[in-house]
């Protein structure tokens, strides 16, 4: 069985969402801590006719691996057009379904950074416009931003150690 | 980007080499015609024994060491844990201090931590920007207590080659067991055990085109030694177990092609390896250059680009025919940083940034040439869906 499956390197040649969106109604950040990976996601939110909020339009950037730009692309294509209340409800298995084969047990972890990119960007939308925002997604939040704060961490704590070597 | 070759490029001999084609003819009979075991005392033993003991002579001559201090294994990796464990438990009456690079192969660097777990006191050296060891570090590390000093002849990842000779002499003088791993560089470039003041040496068949399963140790004549594996007493007692014949004999193969042609594969090498290095450097912002940019292995280029993951590259780099290794992690193994990149000073963003591309006996120039074209491609393509592009 190859590394990866067909859905994956399908996305991954050719990411579908790649980019930035001007004025964006929200903008999600999640670095992941085992690799260093790092997404921003950008989102344009409007109400339908029904005046529920959907996701109008959906872009990313990312600096990571294999999985993590085949799995943002898998996800953006999934919730483009979808009601937010359903897109917090999407499970990171649901997503690793849909990529095909079962990803190597060590890969699992770039596959959630999309996902927190998404609920990153959305909290930010619902703070900007001041919208409740749930406990479920305020959690989420928390540990989100934990995480980035320990790869900032880690990474000072490691320029410190270059600036060591290199002076020496 | 559409894929314009029809066969593969293979830039991944520091990972393993193929076998070539005369060693493998070298190997075929040993496997159903001259299969006996080295043991037996019957016709069938004494041609097997013959192979191995020509095959002893092969690999102690390219190293100038004598038949007899050279002890067949399964691997690098077997020998590198024969020296340290071996040495380590030998001489604990001695002492129980270890000096070693903090660049060594997981294997080394494996082994003495586990030593550190029996007791043993590891020190680990640091490197500078290039990953060279200063001999300096080495005579300030070595206490009254050290009984091994393990340092590397070259790197695996970054090929930078280290002052083996002269650290060599600094154990020499301190009367301490030098060690050193040369699975990347034995057959690619000269050793003298010697000349170098070797006392135990690894190598390895699978990086000099011969076949997997088949490494040796070098030990000095005289050197206080314990086995790891028991047994029947094969290899002077150090190495217990049916010596894998077929596979020696290829080793040796290998080791006498790798004796006639090294200097002209060293050479042609070297200037292939600079065409690709000058290029990449030339055609891609944000590349640096991981490793010294002389001292280094005739077929080793690794770099670090700003703002791409070195697994994307891979993958991209496979589509297109390219067979390389990205630097470090989010490989499938593991995950964290090289603790080579990060020793000589990578961030671990940098680290993951990384590449190596090692090339080899049936590297060709416009495969050099393929790789530049497409190369600068793929880290295009991947800074533009970066977040940090600016």
């Amino acid at each position: 069985m190859p590394l990866y499956s067909k859905e994956i390197f399908k996305h991954f040649k050719n990411p579908k969402n790649v980019g930035k969106i001007k004025k964006p109604s929200g903008v999600g950040e999640a670095g992941n801590l085992i690799c260093g990976d790092v997404m921003k996601l950008y989102l344009k939110i409007e109400k339908n006719k029904k005046g529920e909020r959907i996701i109008k339009d959906i872009k990313f950037e990312t600096l990571g691996c294999v999985v993590a730009i085949a799995n943002t692309s898998l996800l953006t294509t999934m919730v483009k057009g979808k009601k937010l209340e359903d897109v917090l409800k999407i499970k990171k298995d649901d997503l690793i379904k849909r990529l095909g084969q079962p990803l190597p047990p060590i890969k699992i972890h770039c596959s959630i950074l999309a996902a927190d990119a998404l609920k990153e960007a959305i909290y930010d939308y619902y703070l900007k416009n001041e919208i409740e925002i749930s406990k479920d997604l305020e959690k989420e939040h928390q540990r989100i931003t934990k995480t980035k704060e320990e790869l900032e961490k880690r990474y000072k704590g490691f320029q410190t150690f270059e600036k060591e070597v290199l002076k020496k | 980007m559409k894929k314009t070759i029809t066969s593969k490029i293979y830039l991944d001999y520091a990972a393993t080499t193929p076998v070539d084609p005369r060693v493998l003819k070298a190997m075929l009979p040993y496997f159903s015609e001259k299969f006996g075991n080295t043991m037996s005392l019957h016709s069938f033993g004494q041609e097997a024994k013959e192979a191995l003991e020509e095959s002893r002579g092969v690999i102690a001559g390219l190293m100038g060491a004598k038949p007899k201090e050279i002890i067949f294994t399964s691997s690098a990796t077997e020998s590198n844990n024969t020296a340290l464990k071996g040495i380590a438990f030998a001489n604990r009456k001695k002492g129980n201090h270890i000096i070693i690079s903090p660049i060594e192969h997981d294997c080394v660097v494996e082994s003495a931590k586990w030593l550190e777990s029996q007791g043993f006191e590891v020190t680990r050296l640091k490197v500078g920007k290039f990953g060279l060891v200063d001999p300096a570090d080495v005579k300030k590390a070595i206490k009254k207590d050290t009984i091994l000093v393990s340092i590397m002849h070259a790197n695996n990842e970054i090929g930078t080659i280290e002052p083996i000779e002269e650290i060599g002499k600094i154990c020499r003088e301190r009367n301490v067991y030098f060690h050193t791993d040369a699975a990347q560089s034995f057959g690619k470039i000269p050793i003298d055990v010697n000349k170098m003041n070797i006392d135990l040496m690894t190598v390895s068949s699978h990086k000099t085109y011969g076949p997997k399963g088949a490494g040796a140790l070098f030990v000095r004549g005289g050197t206080k030694i314990e086995p790891i594996i028991h047994g029947g007493g094969h290899e002077s007692g150090l190495r217990s177990s049916t010596v894998n014949v077929p596979a020696i004999v290829g080793f040796a193969e290998a080791a006498r092609i790798c004796q006639r042609e090294m200097r002209r594969e060293a050479e042609k090498l070297t200037k292939l390896r600079d065409k690709l290095i000058k290029g990449v450097l030339k055609k891609i912002g944000g590349s640096h250059l991981n490793g010294h940019p002389k001292k280094r292995l005739p077929n080793n280029a690794n770099f670090w680009f700003k703002g791409v993951e070195g697994e994307s590259i891979v993958m991209h780099l496979d589509l297109l025919g390219i067979a390389v290794s990205s630097g470090s992690a989010c490989s499938s193994k593991s995950l964290a940083p090289s603790h080579v990149l990060l020793a000589i000073g990578l961030r671990p963003e940098q680290a993951y940034g990384s590449l190596r591309l090692s090339l080899g006996r049936w590297t060709k120039e416009k495969d050099i040439n393929y790789v530049l074209d497409v190369l600068p491609k793929v880290v295009k393509r991947l800074r533009e869906i970066s977040p940090f592009k600016k």
